[in-house]
């Protein structure tokens, strides 16, 4: 075990390097550290006396140097429009975005389990293929649609929730939170369905042919004949061995759902790290849309390194002797 | 027998043509493609032609509707526009997009596949490496990146001139890892097999193995994958087109027409949004359809229950 | 009727959607306390199903079309399902073919054997684990309490069929199914789990049903056989009997195909062509087409299990007189 956290760690690492490799060159590339600092209203001398001083002309291996020690102290660079350090701007924008992934990966989990699980147990009866039918109709709608779609059901006819915005919102520590007032939650409940929209599909097809696959296998048999009452023989003994490939996938789609936070985000004006990705495209702010890479980079190694040992703790294999 | 009876008499035919959901996808899957590409001629108005939009006509609801006019059969958008031709123009758009992205991935992902495949070792350690850690990044966000640097180097003017080649280059680029997987995989089950020993036995070049022994090998999964692909990268662009990184409003594809019409959702004009919407998801929904049948008829031993 | 196992007239067919195939046709046997019975044949002949069909087991499409299975004067095809899975993994276990298949990856070995004691038993875990203890004891696994907390692939494949065998002894069944317990696993190792296997019965004076394609092994460890052939029983008598002086053309095939059957340094005997696809099968006498001796009575007529022979043994076969 203690061998695979090393090599997992290690590779975490290795791929961290290459992001802000990558998120180096675009600055290096496109931004104008300059302009970020003092504006557009500066003589053509004085910015290149400031270029000087900044050490934007030393050499690239030097200033990549300088760039990796800057965010190992937490310096992502400065914020153009927000005239702020770019990691305080995305940091105050993170629990929107956190919350909104949270509620909507809850949905996923708790509807996708059971319905995956009884499409792979009962693939044949009415319900099943009712799932299935539903689960291609919902990965084939995007996700900025489905957030329209219940905006204008929802909001503009019934009238029932909120459209956009986050409600009323309390200020714990330094976490802005909308979990702990009722506006709030009205607030969350279409953002974090649209969300979930097209991971859930996605989870029931994933969690029926994995389960439907070890449904087959010799162990499951077995199992039966045991004499195991057949609940015990879903739950115990299929439901475990098909987690493990579920584990994996799943920690993939973390991944693709911060990228949709970008999009559900935008139709909601949610203000979270998505929606202010785009405004930073939009204000070519280009430090803080490095800043954003490197944050969501980082969020994405944790995460899947979080995984891959989760997985490392379900498989026995992996735990005992740290083999893969 | 020629090919075509053998196409004929095939088994793939046969379960094609038992399967009503896969005839009526495809169907419609086909009227689809007509109509998108039959637009200049049959669209009953050009949408690229400003001389023929009247600002006075923006904002009509659908013919059957009261203020509807029977010109505009599905109403008209914001500027005016048929709102109908403006959908077969914008499918055409989302379609070439489409189609120019997956034949770009394919070809990146099948040449990156096959070396690492067969060359193993550390160049495929390293290739491979590289696919995981684009894939944990997702697809969508990797395309939504490149685009919003290109968009930032660029200037948005320019952007959107060159906004067709863009979208192929950047949704190609984001999605050639699942191709490239789909054929190492296949690469390395075809690789211990015995003809491609003997053809190594007896000195055929690398290169003429892997083109000429190895992939026609692997393109059934290929083949699955890609009708899969097509249905992500319309998806793709269609979210890129929705945040302001795709398709400009004056050559719209359908995910910028949604995003047009999105803000007048609440003013009560929903068709600008729905219906460009709506073929969307036919559009994506028919193809995946296709993609699942194909998937069954292919590799049935994934559904051995 | 004190038969411990008694199978009438058991009718298995599999759904599919060009029709139904039958892959047990009218079968029939008995089984006393504590006896042995080979079951053998090639693959697809029936075997494997014949043993699932017991436990109520088949896979989907299969189904039981008819017949009865009467263990100890119940019939378990009219069970209900809990009723069936209270015989299961009690009084009737089963060993499977590929132990390295059998055992379930994530749980640990103490875990798969007690559950299946807490499914039949009314037991503490505390109780359950050490008469798991005491089973692994039984099938020689050495310092079983440690063992208890491992997973499968931590054992070797022998050591896994010992886990395997120890599980099914856990609840002293009546009967023991052994599905080509041995055929996955090492040659010097397929040895010893008979011989396990044997000696488990004879100690604890259990039935067993031992389906494999070797008569080899069979004639070693039962007292008597059902060779099948094509879903039907072709011959069936003592094993002491049959391997001595075998009436059907299939069962003396398969004799003459042992390897110790052969003078040294000849070739192997090989039945000719194979079994048939069960949506092929020939008309008249299954094995006709295989068969050097066929007469024209064979390829039109069904011949009938039914005592025949100077040894009054029963066979299904037209040219041994009735």
């Amino acid at each position: 075990m203690f061998a695979f956290l090393v090599r997992r760690i290690s590779q975490a690492v290795f791929v961290m390097l290459v992001i802000s490799l990558l998120g180096f060159s675009i600055r290096h590339q496109i931004g104008d550290p300059v302009r970020d600092l003092v504006g557009v209203s500066v003589s053509v001398a004085e910015r290149e006396a400031l270029r000087d001083e900044l050490g934007l002309n030393d050499p690239f291996h030097v200033q990549y140097l300088r760039f990796l020690k800057g965010l190992l102290k937490g310096d992502l660079g400065q914020s153009f429009f927000f005239k702020k350090p770019a990691l305080d701007v995305i940091l105050a924008k993170m629990p929107a975005t956190l919350e909104l992934v949270f509620c909507a990966g809850v949905i996923i989990v708790v509807f996708s389990v059971p319905l995956g699980m009884y499409a792979a147990i009962r693939p044949k009866s009415f319900f099943s293929r009712l799932i299935m039918g539903g689960s291609i109709v919902g990965v084939s709608i995007p996700v900025f649609l489905t957030a329209i779609l219940l905006i204008y059901l929802f909001s503009v006819i019934l009238g029932w929730l909120p459209s956009y915005g986050r409600g009323e919102l309390v200020m714990v520590g330094g976490w802005q939170t909308g979990m702990l007032t009722a506006d709030g939650w009205l607030h969350l409940i279409l953002p974090s369905i649209a969300l979930s929209s097209i991971m859930l599909p996605l989870f029931i097809r994933l969690i029926r042919s994995e389960m439907m696959e070890v449904l087959e296998t010799e162990y499951i048999r077995f199992a039966h004949a045991k004499g195991l009452s057949k609940v015990r023989v879903w739950l115990v003994h299929g439901f475990r061995n098909t987690l493990l490939p579920v584990i994996t996938v799943g920690g993939v789609q973390i991944g693709t759902m911060i990228a949709f936070t970008i999009l559900t985000e935008t139709v909601f004006q949610w203000h979270g790290m998505g929606f202010m990705f785009l405004e930073a495209v939009q204000r070519a702010d280009t430090s803080l849309l490095v800043a954003y890479l490197m944050v969501v980079g980082f969020l994405f190694v944790v995460v899947n390194t979080l995984v891959d040992i989760l997985y490392g703790i379900v498989n026995p294999k992996v735990r005992v002797s740290g083999r893969q | 027998m020629t090919r075509w009876q053998a196409f004929k008499d095939s088994y793939f035919l046969y379960s094609f043509k038992r399967d009503k959901v896969a005839v009526t996808s495809f169907v419609i899957f086909l009227l689809l493609l007509v109509m998108a590409f039959s637009a200049p001629w049959t669209a009953p108005h050009n949408p690229y032609d400003t001389a023929t939009i009247d600002i006075m006509d923006s904002n009509l609801p659908p013919a059957w509707m009261d203020e509807g006019e029977t010109r505009f059969v599905l109403g008209t958008d914001i500027q005016g526009r048929d709102l109908l031709s403006t959908m077969m123009y914008g499918m055409r758009v989302s379609i070439l997009i489409g189609l120019g992205a997956v034949i770009l991935q394919a070809v990146l992902g099948i040449f990156i596949g096959l070396v690492a495949g067969y060359a193993g070792g550390r160049v495929d350690a390293f290739l491979m490496r590289l696919a995981d850690v684009q894939l944990s990044f997702s697809t969508l966000m990797v395309a939504i990146f490149i685009s919003a640097i290109f968009q930032t180097a660029f200037g948005a003017g320019r952007y959107e001139q060159m906004a067709v080649p863009i979208l192929i280059l950047v949704i190609g680029l984001a999605e050639w890892p699942q191709y490239a997987r789909t054929v190492r995989a296949s690469v390395l089950g075809e690789k211990g097999k015995e003809y491609v020993e003997a053809a190594r036995v007896i000195g055929l070049p690398s290169m003429r193995i892997m083109f000429r022994h190895i992939l026609p090998n692997t393109l059934s999964p290929v083949l699955v994958i890609s009708t899969v692909q097509v249905a992500n990268a319309v998806m793709s662009e269609a979210a890129l087109s929705f945040l302001g990184l795709g398709m400009p409003v004056t050559r719209p594809s359908l995910g910028s027409l949604i995003n047009s019409g999105f803000e007048y959702i609440f003013s009560g004009s929903w068709w600008i949004t729905l219906f460009p919407g709506f073929l969307l998801v036919l559009l994506v929904l028919v193809i995946n359809l296709l993609g699942d049948w194909l998937r069954d008829v292919l590799n049935p031993k994934l559904y051995k229950g | 009727m004190n038969h411990l196992l008694e199978i009438r007239d058991l009718e298995v067919r599999f759904a599919l959607r060009s029709g139904d195939l039958t892959a047990i046709d009218r079968i029939g046997f008995t089984l006393e306390k504590g006896e042995r019975m080979g079951l053998v044949g090639e693959s697809g002949a029936g075997k494997s199903v014949t043993g699932f069909s017991i436990l109520n087991l088949i896979s989907k499409p299969g189904y039981i079309a008819g017949g009865s299975i009467f263990f100890r004067g119940k019939d378990l095809a009219a069970l209900s399902p809990e009723e069936m899975r209270s015989v299961r993994g009690n009084r009737i276990s089963m060993i499977f073919q590929d132990p390295m298949m059998t055992l379930n990856p994530v749980m640990t070995i103490g875990d798969q054997m007690t559950e299946s004691l807490m499914a039949h038993r009314k037991i503490s875990r505390a109780s359950a684990e050490a008469l798991a203890v005491e089973k692994l004891q039984a099938v020689h696994i050495p310092s079983p309490e440690a063992r208890l907390r491992q997973y499968p692939h931590e054992f070797s494949g022998g050591m896994r069929q010992r886990i395997v065998i120890a599980i099914a002894l856990l609840t002293d069944p009546d009967l023991i199914i052994a599905d080509e317990p041995t055929t996955a696993l090492d040659v010097t190792i397929q040895a010893e789990i008979m011989d396990l296997l044997l000696e488990l019965c004879t100690l604890k004076d259990m039935a067993m049903i031992l389906i494999t394609h070797d008569l080899g092994v069979v004639s070693q460890v039962t007292e008597k056989i059902a060779v099948m052939y094509a879903g039907k029983i072709v011959e069936t008598g003592s094993t002491e009997n049959i391997v001595a002086r075998p009436q059907h053309p299939y069962t003396q095939g398969l004799i003459r195909a042992l390897p110790g059957s052969r003078e040294p340094g000849s070739r192997l005997y090989q039945i000719p062509g194979s079994m048939p696809n069960l949506s092929a099968i020939p008309k008249g006498c299954a094995f006709h087409p295989r068969c050097e001796r066929a007469e024209e009575v064979c390829r039109r007529e069904v011949p009938e299990l039914l005592k025949r022979g100077t040894f009054q043994r029963l066979v299904a076969c037209h040219l041994v007189g009735v």
